[in-house]
């Protein structure tokens, strides 16, 4: 459990954009980590006009690792035009990497180690890496240092057929095996989360975003970005379904339990690819390069509890603590993005910031947490409508908090999120008035 | 400082470090040999020094020759002797008993290259700034330090001719491919892997590496295949030099001497052939229009432009395309454009060009990355605002051109420079409706933009000096040899090409065929028949060019001729439709057939034979003449300008030297009595321009002196 007020000198968030966010297999269907991070990076650095000199720190959130690239923020960021100078590191704490990353940045802005960083986060699941067996590499490693090519075949003796078989990775829990959407299931059912909630839940999402869209508040946190290959320019998220109806979201199968589940594909965050970039600073650093600081990072949580019964709740128990440490209640935050995972999963972390029970028994507190008011959460859609490139969700949660805050004028901001392993993630920003 | 520092090292190796104290290249020049034999006398004589490394103090390795020096022979026995010296010199190197070894970063060219020849072996760094490169042939000359002797003999006949008939430039990689380095090491520490290279060649524990050939290789190096090679290459040089060139032919004739009489025989041909080569008139307009060029890339008198942060080009299409990628490497461009559609075809050909560059070697695909992510596609034209210049490459249009501007002014700081990308729209009246008219000028490109090395920078009376200086500066790191010129009708290039293109017209209303007059202009020297060329630019652009300003000159008897707007009226519009002067549906080994079908508007079917040397004087004297009026009207500020820009930008013949070296080489008087003879018959347009009447009163030239 690390949370508290943040620490150090004012830390500013200066603007954040992202790529489009579009279904794996469409847009970006070519496109590796790197070339998303690249544009959404160029992109900050034009939109913003800021000299790159001035960027002194680079972390970028990835989640499925590209073994070319696995310092993605590094390569990404000399691509992008950053200095070489311009230290850049990648971090993966599942879905809340981007928001990790910006907290790494964040540290080393508010100590005064850098004035100016970049964070966000990069992911393809277009092209999740497919790997061999354990026996197949194994042999393959053992055949680089063979003698002679006889001596080459003679070390796959004793391959089997069943090794041959390429290795798709799950989207599960390493300790639990269970994957995110086993183990949503599992949490509907243990809090009674009904189907019609969720499907009403997603519903609303899909055409938030879509108003969202229509209206441009998304297309102004987009940066567009040139494909190679078929050199269309993709300005817009794709897999906002503005036109969904209730009935559409009723038709759907269970996707993870199918005789008794409630969760499907619709009201499940959906394979996403993009990226995301926030430019911080230090506000007097903002100020005297005539930059304006549009919200101050007020406090921190990032928190982890038991990845089999608690693996989603990471905003129930975040939530609190952020704002604990920034002396205010819930109901003075007027913006709140959090990260929809699962319909189920949203729907749960309500309930349980509005239960006095979990209040009482989890968080040792004496009061529930708060109902969150549903005009101030997700005002633009969230990771059901928009998508959820893992590493990169981080970094649109922030740029779209600041950026409602700023529209709706709301003094507080607050950005949560869950990931695998049980991590939880929130982040209190207070608007700073220009 | 001397210009050759010698190291004596303790392992006995000598460092030879060439390091000119008068500039910021290695140039091979007789101060240079004399000093160079000094020091090579010394390792010869050294009992301590067992052998020698070669290498360069300065950023490259050596740049070629004194080539002013070759500007100023007027007898062959000049160069011959200079040739000779040089010889001298390379075969102390290369006869020498103490291996030599030539350590090589940066460029090598010509005299840097036979240099690294004369070695008993050579050491590249594998680095995209080292080229080697042996282009004397470009400028009307031949490699005379040995090179078509060395090179063949080395690499091979095959592939060593390409590379002394073309000038092409090879990168490390393809040097050690071509053997015509012995291996590649990292630029860091290469004079020390040079040093262990040259002292192992003494103790005899490392070998010169030399490529394999292949058998048909070694047989075409024999007779009977080799006379074969001969005359293929022989063939293939007049089919492109239309026999005007006779650098190419004079390399081919040493390389062939040197095997069939050995390489004595083969350095003397060299001696003779480039004190021939130096002397005559088609290797002074190649060299003058080098040096012109050189000149041109040096920073203008006056203030400093502003440094260009960001480019914005208006108009995706493939002219912005083409401006953005040569610009790339120099700052982030946002195109703008008002469709997705047309943006994402900008963004292809950038790619496609920077594809290129990886494929050559010239630049690695993490680079590519890097630059393309430069390049922002826009709808907004909130996205200029922070350009420092803009250039529009929108339609010709003058309102389009007037609106672009104004728009693009309501959102960038005033300091920003507007350049208009148009080839005949007059600037001041693009810039009327300006809110800063000072900071207009035009930046006139050619098609396709990164081949084309010329850039007409167009200044009206009002436009700032700040505003000229930003665009050339920017145009000379884009690598284009830029002129400045003066507003007005077609301003320089276009408007003496315009009178050159009418003449086409009225050769073929006078009953010319099409080919017999684009065969009498490539065989006057120009690389693309003039009415070819038409097809190429468009039908429509030619028509739109000649409405825009064909009657300026009406009263020199300059009327244009009302075929181009008829044919585009018809629906023909050049190369871009496929139907134009010439058919592209049955393309036939690269030779496109007439289109007859456009006779019906130059009076018929019926063509007559017409003297082809008599055509191509009528077009070129057109030019020639419109270039006389433009250097006396101001609109180009000298010879030298009118003839680069002439050559670079419509391709008149280099050998030629440009317009007013031709004239220069003619006598301004002979061109005079020629042109009235034309006048007498043809009419007024071909009467001397007083600025040419008075230069051949006074028995003057152009380029001073008599």
């Amino acid at each position: 459990m690390a949370s508290g007020r943040f620490p150090g000198r004012p830390v500013v968030v200066v603007d954040g954009c992202r790529t489009p966010f579009v279904r794996s297999g469409t847009d970006f269907a070519d496109l590796s980590a790197y070339d998303l991070a690249r544009s959404a990076l160029s992109g900050l650095l034009h939109r913003t006009g800021l000299d790159p000199r001035e960027i002194g720190l680079l972390v970028l959130g990835c989640v499925i690792q590209d073994a070319d690239t696995s310092n993605v923020a590094r390569e990404a960021g000399l691509a992008a035009g950053l200095p070489p100078a311009c230290p850049a590191f990648t971090v993966t704490v599942a879905c809340v990497s981007a928001n990790v990353a910006f907290l790494n940045a964040a540290h080393a802005v508010a100590s005064g180690q850098v004035d100016g960083a970049i964070a966000g986060g990069t992911e393809t699941l277009s092209d999740a890496p497919i790997r061999l067996s354990r026996a197949l590499r194994k042999r393959l490693m053992a055949a680089q240092k063979a003698r002679g090519p006889l001596d080459r075949i003679r070390r796959f003796a004793g391959t089997r057929l069943r090794d041959l078989r390429p290795q798709i990775p799950a989207i599960a829990d390493f300790s639990t095996g269970l994957t995110m959407g086993q183990n949503g299931e599992r949490l509907a059912k243990r809090l009674g989360v009904t189907r019609e909630e969720q499907d009403a839940y997603a519903l609303a999402s899909h055409h938030k975003a879509a108003r969202a869209q229509r209206d441009g508040k998304l297309g102004a946190q987009i940066v567009p970005v040139t494909v190679p290959g078929s050199f269309r320019i993709v300005r817009e998220d794709n897999g906002i379904r503005g036109d969904s109806t209730p009935e559409k979201m009723a038709s759907l199968k269970p996707a993870f339990d199918k005789t008794f589940g409630t969760l499907t594909a619709a009201n499940s965050s959906y394979l996403t690819d993009g990226a995301s970039a926030v430019l911080l600073m230090a506000e007097e650093k903002a100020r005297a390069l005539g930059m304006r600081p549009r919200a101050r990072l007020v406090s921190s949580a990032l928190t982890a509890m038991d990845p089999l019964d608690e693996l989603l709740l990471g905003p129930a128990f975040a939530v609190p603590k952020a704002l604990e440490a920034a002396g205010i209640g819930l109901e003075e935050v007027g913006v709140v993005e959090i990260h929809e995972a699962f319909a189920a999963q949203m729907v749960a972390n309500l309930k349980l910031l509005e239960s006095e029970a979990f209040a009482r028994e989890r968080l040792g507190r004496t009061s529930a947490v708060g109902k969150v008011a549903p005009e101030r959460l997700n005002a633009w859609g969230g990771s059901l409508s928009i998508g959820h490139p893992f590493g990169a969700t981080g970094g649109r949660l922030i740029a779209t908090c600041v950026q409602r805050m700023e529209e709706e004028g709301a003094r507080y901001g607050l950005v949560a999120a869950c990931a695998a392993g049980a991590i939880g993630n929130a982040l209190v920003f207070e608007r700073v008035e220009p | 400082m001397k210009a050759v520092n010698l190291e004596k090292r303790l392992d006995g190796v000598a460092v030879l470090t060439l390091d000119n104290p008068d500039g910021p290249h290695n140039i091979l020049s007789r101060d240079l040999f004399a000093e160079f034999r000094r020091v090579l006398e010394e390792v010869r004589t050294d009992p301590h020094v067992k052998a020698a490394v070669l290498i360069s103090g300065k950023r490259d390795f050596l740049a070629g020759a004194d080539i002013k020096s070759f500007f100023a022979m007027k007898e062959p026995s000049e160069g011959e002797s200079l040739s000779r010296e040089g010889h001298a010199l390379l075969d102390l190197i290369a006869e020498s008993p103490k291996p030599f070894v030539a350590a090589i970063h940066g460029q090598a060219l010509g005299g840097g290259v036979e240099l690294a020849l004369a070695c008993h072996y050579r050491l590249a760094t594998d680095d995209p700034a080292t080229v080697l490169a042996l282009p004397e042939v470009t400028l009307g000359v031949l490699p005379a330090g040995g090179g078509t002797q060395r090179l063949p003999r080395l690499v091979g006949l095959a592939p060593a001719l390409p590379l002394l008939l073309t000038g092409q430039r090879v990168r490390a990689r393809k040097a050690l491919r071509l053997g015509l380095v012995d291996a590649l090491t990292s630029p860091g520490g290469l004079r020390e892997t040079a040093a262990q290279a040259a002292r192992r060649l003494a103790e005899g524990t490392l070998k010169p590496r030399r490529r394999r050939r292949r058998l048909l290789e070694r047989l075409m190096e024999r007779p009977p295949l080799r006379g074969l090679v001969f005359r293929q290459a022989r063939k293939g040089v007049l089919a492109k030099t239309r026999g005007l060139y006779p650098a190419p032919l004079a390399i081919l004739e040493c390389v062939r001497e040197g095997y069939e009489k050995g390489p004595r025989a083969g350095f003397r041909r060299e001696e003779v052939l480039f004190g021939e080569l130096c002397a005559s008139e088609a290797c002074k307009g190649l060299l003058g229009l080098a040096l012109a060029m050189i000149e041109l890339k040096k920073p203008l008198p006056g203030p400093e432009g502003r440094k260009v942060g960001t480019l914005g080009v208006l108009g995706g299409g493939f002219m912005g395309a083409g401006i953005a990628s040569v610009s790339l490497k120099l700052c982030p461009v946002v195109v703008k454009d008002v469709s997705d559609a047309v943006l994402g075809k900008c963004a292809r050909t950038v790619w496609e060009g920077l594809s290129k560059q990886v494929k050559s070697g010239a630049l690695n695909r993490f680079e590519r990355d890097r630059l393309f992510a430069r390049l922002h596609p826009a709808l907004d034209y909130g996205d200029l605002k922070r350009a420092d210049l803009v250039v529009e490459a929108v339609f010709e249009d003058l309102e389009l051109k007037r609106r672009v501007l104004e728009e693009t002014e309501a959102v960038v700081s005033p300091e920003c420079v507007f350049a208009s990308n148009t080839s005949a729209l007059p600037i001041a009246s693009i810039a009327e409706r300006a809110r800063i008219p000072e900071r207009v000028l035009g930046m006139h490109y050619f098609s396709p933009v990164p081949r084309m090395p010329l850039l007409e920078i167009v200044v009206t009376p009002r436009t700032s000096p700040e505003a000229l200086a930003t665009a050339r500066a920017f145009g000379v790191a884009q690598g284009k040899t830029c002129i400045v010129v003066k507003d007005g009708p077609g301003f320089y290039t276009t408007r003496i090409l315009s009178p050159f293109l009418n003449e086409a017209m009225v050769l073929l209303e006078e009953g010319a065929a099409v080919e017999a007059v684009d065969r009498a202009l490539k065989d006057f020297g120009y690389p693309v028949g003039p009415v070819a060329l038409i097809d190429e630019v468009g039908i429509d652009v030619g028509a739109h060019v000649a409405r825009e300003f064909g009657d300026a000159y009406a009263s020199r008897g300059l009327s244009s001729s009302k075929a181009l707007p008829a044919l585009f009226e018809a629906g023909y519009h050049g190369r871009k439709n496929g139907k134009g002067f010439y058919r592209y549906d049955r393309r036939r080994r690269g030779r496109k057939p007439v289109n007859r079908e456009v006779y019906a508007f130059f009076g018929g079917p019926r063509r007559k034979e017409m003297p082809a040397e008599e055509m191509a004087e009528r077009l070129a004297f057109l030019m020639v003449n419109e270039a006389v009026w433009c250097l006396q009207e101001g609109v180009i500020s000298s010879p030298r300008d009118g003839d680069v820009g002439a050559i670079l930008g419509l391709g008149f013949p280099p050998f030629r030297g440009g317009p007013f070296r031709f004239l220069d080489t003619l006598g301004a008087g002979e061109a005079v009595r020629r042109m009235e003879g034309y006048a007498e018959r043809l009419g007024p347009r071909f009467r001397p321009a007083p600025l040419l009447l008075e230069t051949a009163r006074k028995g003057e030239r152009f380029y001073g002196g008599s």
